[in-house]
């Protein structure tokens, strides 16, 4: 049991360097910093060792019973099982790259001190949901995640765009919390449990125990994860959260927060897959279409961080899709691979945003792979990962999907093929504009490569990137998901080539659509000054710049129909509320008040007269 | 012309409503004060007047008591307007206002 106090250690140390960074080194920024790197890279060093120690598949739970009322006991545990193991190594070995990262990217900034104190914050808050054992637990940490991803979204909140987009990612991801927390109460209600043991074991026994609820329960937890991991329709969050510094967005919005979602799918999946609920066939086709739409939108994009945004979008799209689909295994391993390689890709953005004096328009670079060659074969790596080239991770990682796709929907097979081409196609297009071809302004010739510090880590995560596919990472979520089937021990030369074996439809076609989007991004892009795409596509390109008009859409319905209850609930307080009762009460008070006052005007004489006329009424009425 | 009850009590009656007016219509505390022993000796006059014509000495035994006690208020009282007015100057009630708001 004592082993089991090291996980505690691990969610705890970023937590106390948080405490101590706001608390008491808020003035010594080297202090600061190496708190809370030091805290994550501990962690990520004890998770290792409590990995070696304990073993993969030895599920188990290690909890204190936090609060009882009445028939509701609410444990504070945490959950050891291959998925929450690997999320965790997953979480503090890409959080720790990005901390370091963040020495350099942020050096300059004011706010220094409390950039790590909120990043420290939230790597807590993250392991909290990948280690909770229950649905309360989990919630309370995914709204903390909310919190600290505000905090960090708005982090230069001196700027307008920034303060807004914190803002923006804050309440639409509270919307989909909203149903979040109702589909909880729905679990509650039907199972008189929230630990996700128990209520495994109810579905297990008796799968109906959820009665006509069950596609309403599934859908209500999905919007939880459709507001975390910003699938449509609330997708559009993402975007604009790439208004916090870059490393933010990596660990945030590329490896960890948008991930949860997904992450929390795969560990109430028992809730999802009930015989009768129609939950996976909506997912499915939600992640689908997400992984289309910001496919799409990605491939007019011309911001760097708004391409790879897009791109998480589109990811995240195709992970939701697999879940849906009933494949958790490639979900997470998508999952992963998805983690390094595009927590890569924004680092790398990073470092040319950086050697590009805050530039992030990719019209205005070109040329950068002789200036910021590091940089640029680490983003390579990044790109060839995300669009599947083999023996890059994600060629792995999106064949299973693929293949799961095969096996279960030919239509969403279709759709993710075509994705996988766009995606190929806009990232070729960011590389051509922004790394090849000759320099588009004067920045661009002017840039240098980062400090080392910088460096590094994108050095690191390449190496994952490029061999996260083939290390077995589906094997160990295989172990979770028994009843998918995931081929266990087997060889490193097998793991290489497994693709082609297993699902060779699937990985042809995918390589195929590869190697479509590479040729069409060549073609237009290899030689351009200017996007050709406009003239082509006209109206169309238009509204894919303008992201389908999905916020104009919003600001003309959701918002002004809301602005308007709020107009009529403020009238209604003002004047029903605080106009007629509550100054009503008070004004009649007040009159009757100023009235009786009238008569007391402290003149003896007056109440001598007053006195001697009442007596003479008593004296009538009593005599009369 | 027989003296009866009817009679002292018209006077009584006549004293008390002179008394009242007196302490309702005059602005100076020293004659309201007397105006108010005026009041008191009505009432005396009727409870000896009851007393004498129902046989009663209940009623002079009450009167009797009320003389020593109005001794007594009417030194406490004019020992309050004699250092009210050391205070003030003035024994006039529009001028003592301090309770007004």
């Amino acid at each position: 049991m004592r082993l089991d106090l090291i996980p505690w250690i691990i969610l705890l140390l970023p937590l106390l360097a948080a405490v101590l960074i706001t608390l008491f080194t808020q003035r010594d920024r080297k202090l600061s910093a190496g708190l809370s790197i030091g805290a994550v890279v501990a962690g990520f060093i004890l998770s290792l060792i409590f990995i070696r120690l304990n073993g993969w598949a030895r599920p188990h739970e290690s909890a204190v019973v936090w609060l009882t009322l009445g028939e509701l006991q609410v444990d504070f545990g945490l959950r050891f099982d291959p998925l929450s193991l690997l999320m965790m190594l997953i979480v503090t070995g890409v959080a720790s790259a990005i901390h370091i990262y963040s020495w350099g990217y942020m050096s300059e900034d004011r706010g220094f001190p409390r950039y790590f104190a909120c990043l420290s914050f939230f790597t807590f808050s993250m392991l909290g949901i990948v280690l909770a054992n229950n649905f309360l637990e989990l919630f309370i940490f995914w709204e903390l995640v909310g919190v600290s991803s505000y905090l960090l979204i708005g982090f230069w909140f001196e700027r307008p765009a920034a303060a807004d987009a914190g803002k923006k990612a804050f309440i639409t991801t509270r919307l989909g919390d909203f149903g979040f927390l109702l589909g909880i109460l729905t679990v509650w209600t039907s199972f008189r449990s929230l630990r996700f043991d128990d209520i495994e074991r109810t579905l297990a026994t008796n799968p109906h125990a959820l009665g006509t609820l069950a596609t309403t329960a599934g859908l209500l937890i999905f919007c939880g994860a459709m507001g975390k991991s910003a699938q449509f329709p609330l997708h559009v969050w993402l975007p604009d959260a790439m208004e916090g510094p870059t490393p933010v967005s990596a660990l945030i919005h590329a490896a960890t927060m948008v991930a949860a979602g997904v992450y929390m799918l795969c560990r109430v999946f028992f809730l999802l897959d009930i015989p009768g609920s129609q939950a996976l066939v909506v997912i499915a086709w939600i992640g689908g279409f997400t992984a289309l739409l910001s496919a799409v939108i990605a491939m007019q994009q011309n911001d760097i961080k708004r391409i790879l945004a897009y791109s998480t979008l589109s990811q995240l799209g195709y992970m939701v899709m697999a879940v849906g689909l009933h494949g958790r295994a490639p979900a997470m391993f998508h999952l992963s691979t998805h983690a390094f390689f595009k927590a890569l890709l924004f680092l790398g953005a990073g470092s040319v945003i950086l050697a590009m004096h805050h530039e992030q328009d990719i019209w205005n670079m070109g040329g950068l792979r002789r200036k910021l060659p590091v940089t640029f074969w680490t983003f390579m790596v990044g790109t060839l990962a995300l669009a599947g080239m083999p023996p890059f991770s994600g060629f792995y990682s999106k064949d299973s999907v693929l293949g799961q796709a095969y096996e279960h929907n030919l239509a969403l097979f279709v759709l993710g093929v075509a994705v996988a081409a766009l995606t190929t196609f806009y990232m070729f297009r960011l590389v051509f504009v922004a790394f090849l071809g000759a320099p588009k302004s004067a920045a661009a010739g002017h840039a240098h490569e980062s400090p080392p510090v910088i460096a590094w880590p994108l050095r690191i995560l390449a190496v994952f990137s490029l061999i996260g596919g083939f290390i077995g990472i589906e094997q160990l979520y295989g172990k979770q998901f028994p009843a998918e089937q995931v081929e266990q021990n087997t060889s490193f030369a097998r793991q290489l080539i497994a693709p082609i074996l297993d699902s060779p439809v699937a990985s042809s076609t995918g390589l195929l659509a590869v190697l479509v989007g590479f040729v069409a991004a060549y073609v237009l892009y290899a030689k351009a000054d200017k996007d050709p795409l406009p003239e082509k596509l006209g109206a169309l390109s238009r509204a894919m710049r303008n992201r389908f008009y999905f916020d104009e859409i919003y600001q003309a319905t959701f918002i002004r129909l809301h602005d308007l209850l709020a107009a009529v609930a403020g009238w209604f307080d003002r004047w029903i509320i605080a106009g007629l009762a509550v100054r009503g009460t008070h004004g009649t008070t007040e009159l009757v008040g100023r009235a009786l006052r009238l008569l007391q005007t402290g003149s003896l004489q007056t109440y001598a007269f007053l006195f001697a006329l009442g007596v003479a009424l008593v004296l009538y009425l009593a005599l009369r | 012309m027989n003296v009866g009850l009817e009679h002292y009590l018209v006077v009584s009656v006549l004293l008390f409503a002179l008394g009242l007016v007196g302490v309702i219509v005059r602005r100076n505390l020293l004659i309201i004060y007397m105006s108010l022993e005026l009041m008191l000796n009505a009432a005396n006059l009727a409870l000896v007047a009851f007393s004498r014509f129902t046989n009663n000495l209940d009623g002079q035994v009450f009167v009797f008591f009320t003389i020593t006690v109005a001794a007594a208020e009417v030194a406490v009282g004019l020992a309050l307007i004699v250092a009210l007015y050391r205070k003030r100057q003035t024994t006039h009630v529009e001028d003592l206002t301090t309770l007004k708001l």
